[in-house]
Parts: C-alpha cells; sequence; structure tokens
C-alpha cells in the first residue's frame, strides 16, 4: 500500500518522509539554543505533541462510532454529542458507586448501546431515506436529552478519577533539557506524562484496529461494508439489514458512551460538552471522509494536535485553527481525506 | 359541440380581468389591516418585545425559509449571517465601544454591512455547495461555531466576549426608531418586504430554476443551467435577507455580543423555520410568532404547572420533535392535511368534487 502511494504520488512521499524525519528528530534530538529560542522549550512541545495525540484518540473513538453510523444508514446522528454527555454521566456514577474504574466502561457502553437501540427502532426505522427529517428528529432530541440531563444532574463538573495504579506519572525516557552545571556535571532532565492518558491512548488505538479487523475480516463486516457500498442490493440477497442497522446503531451508540467515560477520565463531564464532542465529530469526520474509519483516525489526529497545538503556540485562536483546516479541506478535497469521492 | 365555442370577447365580459387589487386574497386584507392598527390597542411591551422579535426572527429565519424551501440546502449559518451584519453596524456605526466603532453615519453603514454580509454568505454558500444535502448541515453548523468562537476570542475587531453595546437605529426624521410604535413599524416593514421579496422572487425565472435544480440538479444542468452559480447566487440573497434581520435584532436588544450567535440561538432558527413550515414564506413568522410567546410565556405556564421555570428548552425540543415527528413540512403541512381531510368525503374517503 505504501510503495502504491509512493509510485502515485511521489512529491508527497517526499514530503511526507520530510516532516516523520523532522518530528522524530523533535522528538528525539536534544534541542540546540536557537531552536529553544525560537519555538519555544522542547518540554512545552513534547506536551503539546502527546496532548494532541491522546485527544486525538478521544476524538476517534467519538467520530467513529458517528462515521460508521453515517456511512451505513446515511443518516447524520446530531444527537451524537448527547450519547457522549450520557456515558460520562453514566460513567461518573457507577465509577462513583462502585469504586470500580473499570467497570464504568462496559456498563456505559451497554446502557448507551440500548439507547441506541430505542432510537434506532422508535424513530430512524420509521423515517427510512428521509435524511433531513432523521437528521432534524435528532436535533430535536439533542435538545430534549440537554436539557434532561441538566435537570438531573445539575450544572456542576463532573470528573471521574482513575484507581490508583494509573493516576501516576509515567517515565516516557525522552530527554527534554540537558544542561551543564558550573560544577561540570551533566544533568538530564526526561519527560513525565500521565499513565491515565498513556493507557486510555493505547486502548483506543487497540479498539481502533479490532474495529478495522471485524470490518475488514468478518462475515459481520463483509455485510457491513456490502451495505455501505449498496443497502438495497444487500437486502435483495436475503441479508437482515433491519438487524445490521440496529446492531450497527447500538455499536456506534455504545462507543459515544464510552468516549464519554474516556472524556471524563481526561477532562470533565458538563452541560454543553455534548455540543463541544459533536462539532468535534462533525469536524473529524469532516476533514477524515465520511462513513470511513482509517480517514475518522487520521482526522482526530489532525484535529487533535491542531487543538493542542494551536493552544500552546497561538492560544488566542486555537479554536478556529481546527475549523481553518476543516475549511482547507473542503474547498481542496470535499469528500475528505481518505474518504471516497 | 359548435355551441360551446365562446369567443374571447364573450369571455371577457362574463369573467372579466379582476382589478390588481381584487385579486388579493382577502387573508391579506385581514392580517394586513390587523396588523397596521395593532398599535392602537396593543401595549408596549407586546409591540416591541413580542411582534419586533418575531418579525426580526420571522427574517432571519426565511432566508433560511428560502434557501431550505426553494433551493433544497438546509443551513445552520442564517445566524451567522445576520451576526456579521449585525457587528458591522457596530463596528462602523457607533456603540459603547468608542475605541473600535468607527461612527461613520448611517448611509454609508447600513449598506457596507448588508454588502460585507453578503459577500461573506457567498464565500460561505461557495464552501457549502461543495457538498450536497446532509453535509451542508454539518458543514454550515461547524462554520456558525467557528463565527461564534473567532468573535469571542478576538478582541481587536470584535471585541470578544462583551460585544458592543448601546448599537441603537439613526435618529432618522427626528423619530426615536427604539420606540415601541416606530419599531413596530420599522420591523413590520422589514417582514413585509422579505416576505414579499422572497413570494416574488419564487415565481420570478430565477426562483424557478431554482426549484428545478433543487429537485433534479442534473438535468438542469444538462439543460444549460449553472447550478452551482444558481445554489451560490441563493445563498447570497438569503446573507442579504438574514442581514437585514442582523441589523433589526442588533437594535432591538441595543447590543450584539456572541452570545447572539452561538449555537443554540443558530438552531432555534431552524427550529422556527421547520416547526413554521418550509413550504411558504408564511412558515417562518408563524414558527416565529409560537417560539417568541413560547420563550416569553412558557417560564409562566410551566410554574403555573407546578414544574420549575428551567425547563423551558425541554417544552421547545418536546415540540420540536413532535412537530417534526408527526409532520415533516410544519405547521403548514399540518394545516394543508387538515383542509384536504375536510374536503374528503367521510364515507368513502375520496376527494368531493
Amino acid at each position: 500500500m505504501i510503495r502504491r502511494f509512493a509510485e502515485r504520488h511521489p512529491w508527497w512521499s517526499a514530503i511526507l518522509g520530510l516532516a516523520v524525519l523532522i518530528l522524530l528528530y523533535l522528538i528525539f534530538a536534544i534541542w540546540p539554543e536557537w531552536l529553544v529560542e525560537a519555538i519555544g522549550r522542547k518540554k512545552i512541545f513534547l506536551n503539546a505533541l502527546f496532548n494532541g495525540i491522546t485527544l486525538g484518540g478521544l476524538y476517534f473513538l467519538v467520530a467513529s462510532g458517528f462515521t460508521l453510523i453515517f456511512g451505513l444508514m446515511r443518516n447524520v446522528n446530531l444527537a451524537h454529542g448527547s450519547l457522549y454527555l450520557m456515558g460520562g454521566y453514566i460513567g461518573f456514577f457507577v465509577a462513583d458507586w462502585t469504586g470500580l474504574w473499570l467497570l464504568a466502561f462496559p456498563v456505559a457502553f451497554l446502557l448507551v448501546a440500548m439507547f441506541g437501540v430505542i432510537l434506532q427502532l422508535v424513530v430512524f426505522r420509521r423515517m427510512e431515506g428521509e435524511d433531513l427529517r432523521q437528521t432534524l428528529v435528532t436535533i430535536g432530541i439533542s435538545i430534549v436529552l440537554a436539557d434532561l440531563m441538566l435537570w438531573f444532574f445539575g450544572g456542576d463538573f463532573f470528573n471521574i478519577t482513575p484507581p490508583g495504579w494509573l493516576s501516576g506519572p509515567m517515565e516516557t525516557g525522552i530527554i527534554t533539557s540537558q544542561r551543564v552545571r558550573s560544577s561540570g556535571e551533566v544533568v538530564t532532565s526526561t519527560l513525565t506524562y500521565p499513565m491515565v492518558r498513556i493507557v486510555i491512548f493505547l486502548a483506543s488505538v487497540v479498539i481502533g484496529i479490532a474495529m478495522w479487523l471485524l470490518l475488514n475480516r468478518t462475515r459481520v463486516g463483509m455485510l457491513i461494508r456490502a451495505g455501505v457500498d449498496d443497502r438495497d442490493m444487500l437486502s435483495a440477497t436475503g441479508a437482515r439489514i433491519q438487524l445490521v442497522f440496529v446492531g450497527v446503531f447500538a455499536f456506534g451508540a455504545g462507543l459515544a458512551g464510552l468516549a464519554g467515560v474516556v472524556g471524563g477520565t481526561f477532562q470533565s463531564i458538563a452541560p454543553g460538552e455534548d455540543i463541544r464532542f459533536l462539532l468535534a465529530s462533525l469536524v473529524v469526520v469532516i476533514v477524515g471522509g465520511m462513513g470511513s474509519i482509517p480517514g475518522a483516525a487520521l482526522g482526530a489526529l489532525i484535529i487533535g494536535l491542531a487543538e493542542q497545538f494551536g493552544s500552546v503556540y497561538f492560544p488566542t485562536y486555537a479554536v478556529v485553527l481546527t475549523f481553518l483546516i476543516m475549511v482547507l479541506v473542503l474547498a481542496f478535497r470535499p469528500q475528505g481525506l481518505l474518504g471516497r469521492a | 359541440m359548435a355551441d360551446v365555442t365562446v369567443s374571447p370577447v364573450d369571455k371577457a365580459r362574463r369573467n372579466p380581468e379582476p382589478y390588481w387589487i381584487e385579486r388579493i386574497p382577502g387573508a391579506y386584507w385581514v392580517v394586513g389591516v390587523l396588523l397596521l392598527i395593532l398599535p392602537s390597542f396593543a401595549s408596549n411591551f407586546f409591540m416591541f418585545q413580542i411582534m419586533g422579535w418575531t418579525f426580526i426572527l420571522g427574517i432571519i429565519a426565511s432566508s433560511l425559509m428560502f434557501l431550505a424551501g426553494y433551493g433544497g440546502m438546509v443551513s445552520l449559518a442564517q445566524l451567522t449571517f445576520a451576526g456579521v451584519a449585525g457587528y458591522m453596524v457596530a463596528i462602523f456605526g457607533t456603540s459603547a465601544i468608542d475605541t473600535i466603532s468607527m461612527g461613520w453615519p448611517w448611509f454609508i453603514t447600513i449598506p457596507l454591512a448588508l454588502i460585507i454580509a453578503v459577500l461573506f454568505a457567498t464565500v460561505i454558500g461557495w464552501l457549502a455547495v461543495r457538498t450536497e444535502g446532509i453535509y451542508t448541515i454539518m458543514i454550515t453548523l461547524a462554520i456558525a461555531a467557528a463565527f461564534f468562537y473567532f468573535t469571542r476570542q478576538n478582541y481587536e475587531i470584535f471585541n470578544g466576549f462583551q460585544g458592543f453595546n448601546s448599537v441603537l437605529p439613526p435618529q432618522l426624521f427626528g423619530v426615536n426608531w427604539r420606540g415601541p410604535e416606530a419599531f413596530y413599524y420599522l420591523t413590520l416593514f422589514w417582514a413585509a418586504a422579505a416576505y414579499f421579496a422572497i413570494l416574488y422572487l419564487s415565481r420570478a425565472p430565477f426562483g424557478l430554476s431554482l426549484q428545478g435544480v433543487r429537485d433534479n440538479p442534473r438535468r438542469m444542468a444538462a439543460l444549460g443551467f449553472n447550478v452551482t452559480a444558481h445554489r451560490v447566487a441563493a445563498y447570497a440573497f438569503s446573507g442579504l435577507i438574514a442581514g437585514i434581520g442582523g441589523i433589526l435584532l442588533a437594535w432591538q436588544s441595543a447590543q450584539i455580543s456572541p452570545g447572539t450567535i452561538s449555537i443554540a440561538p443558530a438552531i432555534d432558527i431552524l427550529v422556527i423555520a421547520v416547526v413554521g413550515g418550509l413550504r411558504h414564506p408564511i412558515g417562518p413568522f408563524i414558527g416565529a410568532f409560537l417560539y417568541v410567546l413560547l420563550k416569553t410565556f412558557a417560564v409562566d405556564v410551566l410554574i403555573a404547572l407546578g414544574l420549575s421555570g428551567d425547563r423551558f428548552q425541554l417544552l421547545i425540543g418536546l415540540g420540536f420533535l413532535a412537530v417534526v415527528y408527526f409532520s415533516p413540512d410544519g405547521l403548514l403541512g399540518l394545516w394543508q392535511k387538515l383542509r384536504e381531510s375536510r374536503q374528503r368525503d367521510p364515507l368513502t374517503g375520496e376527494a368531493r368534487p
């Protein structure tokens, strides 16, 4: 695949290769004085990089459910952010009552997936093929859900605390700076990073790979891919497409719920987060390409990095930067970076 | 059947072409007269707060109705276009923030604000029409969010979180245009202008070909119509209508800030237009009237029912959900259904002759 890409786009491959080399240099080398003067200390850069990548992992979890549902059912679920928020609240209360952080994930996944099944059966099945009406209904649902959650949980911030074995910092072994003291002794400081973020990021990578394998190597995945390509033809061959729809909707909704627990551990859960994550997943799938799981991963990485680097290097316009990326992608590649035309 | 043929002269005698004044439907007379004499019996609060706001929201929502109903493009950026015009009036005209406001006279400020709003809408439209149908909603939503965050972060031009206050209409002809009666007539005039402009345009060649583009873009392209140009032009026109609404909105609340154009009110504009109905330009005004009534009195109703007044948003959401769920064409669609069912024979279910 890489070779084919390199053959087709020699210039792009050269630029990408150069960018990777520069990035590796920036991560592992000890920065010379002029570089520190130009863009600040290496520790800040590395922190922004790691934060961006891990935030990208969170965005991927939210956006992959969104893009999966869209790809199969052509249904823009604008209540996706509400599902995220719902998962976060469920996760908080499960973790709070039982004291088991890990239990929060399956419970949030299952409960939100069940809610997704109800949505699919009660709402979307009745208006199949009516894109606009479905979208409008999901807007209505998100307004109602947002207010119900505000009613039950209030406007407070909720923070899910990870268990003790995850909460400490972790030595990454990457050198951030090296100073020579006047006594001739060399002081090396290395980067430490919150353990929980790294674990969660790895988990989201695992989920992403599992999803890719499920889609590309199993029978169910074959059904889903066939449904994405031609829904009517698939149902004509006798596949029980309604069952596939319910399953995919439940899975996508459950992923949003799962991401809510992750988000509650990373950051916090509060009213308004639903719109923030809805927008984030919109931008991610627009940049990456609608209905494409690798596209969602790429888009999530780009948007996560843009947000974090933006907030470090141009704090005033950090949020605008992500939208600027979206506009650029739209202007030059409307179907998204990895989307099919 | 020779006796059936009627000469044109006879036909004209029997069925004389009605005067233009006779062709205006009765409902227009009733509503028009009612709206014109309303200040003689309505309270100041009703004129300024209820009707003024209804007309303003109706104008902005009807720009969406034009795009969605005739162009098939559902845009969530209409309030953003309105916000651009409102901000421009505050920046070029006068406001309490005199370090930024330039204080130019109204006859430069207002046209300039509208031109900038139209240009902005054209650029956004050019971006949005690169995508189809459902994608347009997402892209315009993202653009609305971007503009909101931008105005909130930018202190040099948009004065950040605070925005501008004391954005007042000019004292033209010695009238205080923010007085209840004057403002009522001002908004009524522009609402009527927007309504008739959209109605006219929907029957003009441009509107007809736009509806053709909505129904079958490939066929229209094959017939030689420039599909993209029609769509972008529709955005530009909707930007003009929304811009007028935006200036009036800034004048009514005498301020404009990022809160005016944030995501929730942008979605409210869609709610208003859809609940009213996207089939006819009167829909958004009906939707806006209902919305304003709800927003003003829902708290009292909720408290009277023993619920907390904070649940207003829930009421709006449920109402919107019910309308969209049961009637995709909004209240106008419900009205149409009711009229059709009354014309049906109750026994056979067939349409009466």
